[in-house]
């Protein structure tokens, strides 16, 4: 039963993968500018012929409908074709970013989900208390600040009035020689600020979430049992209610993974995060066709692939949808 | 949380207090920054300075120059120009060798010269090249057909780089050639890494033929784009040097950091313009009165002054004004109102007209700054002012290319030699639909052209010099563009590197004799 479901998911995954990448060819070319400029222009201008020739050379000057065929079988032998810009397979570009990415947003969705969580459940075990109107009021503002500009704040205060992190990059230039532990604790240094800009939003909205769902839970006829039978505070609020309420929030978690990849494009871009999300940023406006198209095609794996992961987990914790389609 | 704090805290100060680097008086790194991205490291089919930095430090070059415009020897230790001006002798020192360790011969500069006259974007560099002979090993004989006074300046590092021939010359089109990604060449430096858009790794040449160099160990080049973080990356020591910075008030923060150095020697030859041009196509600007008209309506002077903090200059023509060919005495227009609302009425536009301004997507005190200050100008005299802004360079440059435009600010560099970035903008065989920096203005001067073309083959200097002061006063009263100011490059280094270059090419030029200092 589990297999079958997770076939049928995985199937549905792939053909939205292919929806995905017919959806963002189109979307690409709509935009106005011609890659055959931007390579002649970045070249340092350029003659009729050389414009031409680049055009031969990148299949530009087929019919649109050729270049989308051309494109999806190519996408479907595993190949992504090479960056217009860098002249270098986008599977490589995208090997060297991928990692930053995923550290990032999981560092992220990590920092979010605990703090969030923790910030939720203390504030429930008093709504009316002071603490609960910090996280309300907290949740508020970090939900309607815009990302980028918490990390050009956070930029300002913690790299340049009180420079303890460094202002951009994952990895300090002059250490690259170093031992491994000190690189590690240089990456973690630069880490810090992007993964805290880019969970602020989330944490709010975790923090919320696990704030109504515990006074739910906490409502119910088994916690008062428990409190009868005399069982401490901490063991009520994390053993006996908060697994009842970690329901929602693992759903939300799961859909949340898309937004924070597309939060990290700009946190990258803020914090020269040498990731994915500023690769297609720089890309998009390059006009290089196939790198953008690659670095989606990426990330809308990752979404399905997480919200996959979702759906399983979601299982595993409630009984009560196993069995069901 | 406290301890996560805690723990987060003491790798933070672990990290940063090794970062502090000691002083070197020979080997260590060099940290430059740069806010551009090159596309590849081969600087042969491919200008710009994103490339010419690290080009410039892997490829030697037959020639280099220092800062009075003169030739030296680099690859090439000497050579001759015979009396006709036909034939170009260099002789090429015998211990030179690529970082792959085969060796240097005129067979790699003869490839490499025809393969640049070939794919460069600058065709006027090597058009005049017939043939190379290369009699033996160390002697390269350049047949040309006409007489190029250009040449040796073409033979510069930054435009002449020599590519090993064994490598590049397999039949691939160079253009895209995967080695332009992990060049061999023969300069002070070699490629160790090169991570597209984020960082290029140099390591010190320990082959190299110039004995004693290069001093530093280790050069990287850091790419960080947004200028704001590259300023503070340089106020904490992130990065030792920034080239090519041209905004004021960047300019006017790091000069205030007393373990920086500022300079604005260093980029005579680059000769970057910031330049309004006219549509001459266009029924409203096909009338010089109207040209002139707007160049009177304008104030340079509150421009380089006001919205430029004091640190650009003017730039009152089509040659930078540090270049030993400017003429001072071509009409500069100086800010006459009156004279503006005559001219537009001798002109049949008494009444006023629309016009629109396009702008390069770029630095906004260089551009948007000056558009919108031309719009409240240009209302004094009765020209209603659209400023279009272009959300990236694609669109910019499909306008201007496609000559869809009336106005529009640009920033070009004369690159050295008015043949190399000079002659593209004026000539009117250049005036090429779709094609971005030819002549989008569609002016078109036979007698423009006549001095032009004689000057690209005017062996003596000073004739020549004579040819294009003429070509000045020209085109100074058609104005076919109107010039605004020379973009303000300056270099900000840590104080306590020695020998930073303030030749004609800045940092496009190799990098061999920087050192640390104690």
């Amino acid at each position: 039963m589990t297999a079958s479901f997770l076939i049928r998911r995985i199937g549905y995954g792939l053909l939205l993968m292919l929806g995905v990448v017919v959806l963002n060819f189109l979307l690409i070319r709509l935009a106005p500018g011609d890659p055959a400029v931007v390579i002649a222009g970045e070249m340092g201008g350029a003659t009729e012929e050389m414009l031409e020739s680049i055009r031969e050379e990148y299949g530009l000057n087929k019919p649109l409908v050729v270049q989308l065929g051309i494109y999806v079988g190519n996408v479907l032998t595993g190949n992504l074709g090479d960056s217009f810009f860098f002249n270098q397979p986008v599977a490589t570009l995208i090997a060297q970013r991928i990692l930053p990415t995923i550290l990032l947003v999981v560092t992220a969705q990590v920092l979010s989900i605990a703090i969030g969580v923790f910030l939720g459940v203390i504030a429930a075990r008093k709504p009316n208390g002071v603490m609960s109107a910090f996280v309300s009021v907290f949740a508020t503002i970090g939900y309607a600040v815009p990302v980028f500009w918490t990390g050009i704040m956070l930029i300002i205060l913690f790299a340049s009035v009180l420079p303890i992190f460094p202002v951009e990059g994952m990895q300090s230039v002059k250490l690259r020689d170093a031992g491994v532990f000190v690189q590690i604790l240089d990456i973690l240094h630069h880490l810090i600020l992007p993964a805290f800009t880019l969970a602020i939003i989330y944490l709010a909205q975790y923090a919320r979430l696990s704030r109504a769902s515990m006074l739910e839970v906490l409502g119910s006829d088994y916690i008062r049992t428990a409190k009868a039978k005399g069982a401490s505070q901490r063991s009520i609020l994390f053993k006996h209610a908060l697994r009842n309420a970690a329901l929602p929030i693992l759903t939300v978690a799961g859909l949340q993974f898309g937004n924070l990849i597309s939060g990290a494009l700009l946190v990258e871009t803020v914090f020269n995060w040498p990731g994915m999300g500023r690769l297609a940023f720089d890309s998009i406006l390059r006009r290089d066709y196939p790198t953008i198209m690659g670095v989606l095609f990426f990330a809308s794996a990752m979404v399905v692939i997480a919200n996959i992961l979702t759906d399983m987990s979601y299982r595993l914790a409630d009984p009560r949808l196993r069995g069901k389609g | 949380m406290k301890l996560m704090s805690r723990l987060f805290g003491a790798a933070a100060f672990a990290a940063l207090s090794s970062t502090a680097l000691p002083a070197f008086a020979d080997g260590g790194t060099l940290v430059i920054a740069s806010t551009q991205v090159p596309r590849h490291l081969n600087g042969a089919v491919q200008s710009g300075i994103a490339t010419a930095v690290p080009s410039t430090q892997i490829f030697a070059s037959p020639l280099r120059y220092d800062e009075n415009w003169e030739p030296q020897p680099y690859l090439a230790k000497s050579w001759d120009v015979s009396e006709d001006g036909l034939t170009v002798t260099l002789n090429l020192v015998d211990n030179a060798t690529f970082h792959d360790g085969e060796a240097v011969t005129s067979e790699d500069v003869a490839y490499s010269i025809m393969t640049t006259k070939a794919n460069h974007p600058f065709k006027s560099m090597f058009a005049p090249v017939e043939s190379i002979d290369t009699p033996d090993a160390q002697t390269v004989v350049i047949n040309l057909s006409s007489p190029h006074p250009a040449l040796l300046l073409a033979l510069s590092p930054a435009l002449a780089p020599v590519l090993p021939k064994h490598v590049f010359d397999d039949g691939q089109d160079i253009k895209s050639h995967p080695m332009n990604a992990t060049p061999v060449g023969s300069g002070p430096f070699m490629l160790e890494e090169f991570k597209p858009g984020e960082a290029i790794v140099l390591k010190k040449n320990p082959n190299f033929f110039l004995e004693g160099r290069p001093k530093l160990d280790e050069i990287i080049v850091r790419i960080i784009k947004d200028p704001s973080a590259l300023l503070i990356a340089m106020e904490n020591g992130e990065a030792d040097m920034y080239p090519f910075m041209a905004g004021s008030q960047e300019i006017r923060r790091l000069e205030k950091a007393d373990h920086l150095t500022v300079t604005a020697d260093g980029y005579a030859a680059v000769g970057p313009i910031n330049w309004l041009a006219f549509n001459t196509a266009s029924p409203k600007l096909s009338d010089v009165r109207v040209r002139q008209a707007i160049a009177y309506a304008v104030d340079r002077d509150f421009i380089t002054k006001a919205l430029h903090r004091g640190v650009s200059s003017p730039q009152r023509g089509p040659i930078i004004e540090g270049s030993p060919f400017f003429d001072a005495s071509i009409p500069a227009y100086d800010t006459d109102l009156d004279k503006a609302k005559a001219l537009m009425t001798e002109a049949g536009f008494a009444d006023g007209m629309e016009l629109t301004i396009d702008y390069i997507p770029g630095p906004k005190e260089q551009q948007q700054s000056i558009a919108e200050y031309m719009k409240s100008q240009l209302k004094k005299i009765g020209i209603d002012v659209t400023v279009r802004a272009a959300p990236d360079f694609p669109t910019w440059a499909g306008r201007v290319g496609g000559h869809d435009f009336e106005l529009s600010m640009d920033i070009v560099f004369n690159w050295g030699d008015p043949v190399i970035g000079v002659h593209r903008t004026y000539l009117s065989n250049n005036i090429r639909q779709g094609v971005i920096w030819s002549n989008t203005q569609q002016y078109a001067n036979d007698k423009v052209d006549s001095l032009l073309n004689a000057a690209a083959v005017e062996i003596d200097p000073e004739k020549r010099k004579a040819l294009y002061s003429e070509f000045q006063q020209i085109v100074a009263t058609d104005l076919p563009v109107y010039w605004i100011n020379a973009l303000p490059y300056h270099t900000a280094y840590d104080a306590k590197l020695q020998n930073v270059p303030t030749g004609i090419w800045g940092s496009m030029h190799p990098l061999d004799m920087v050192s640390w200092g104690e």
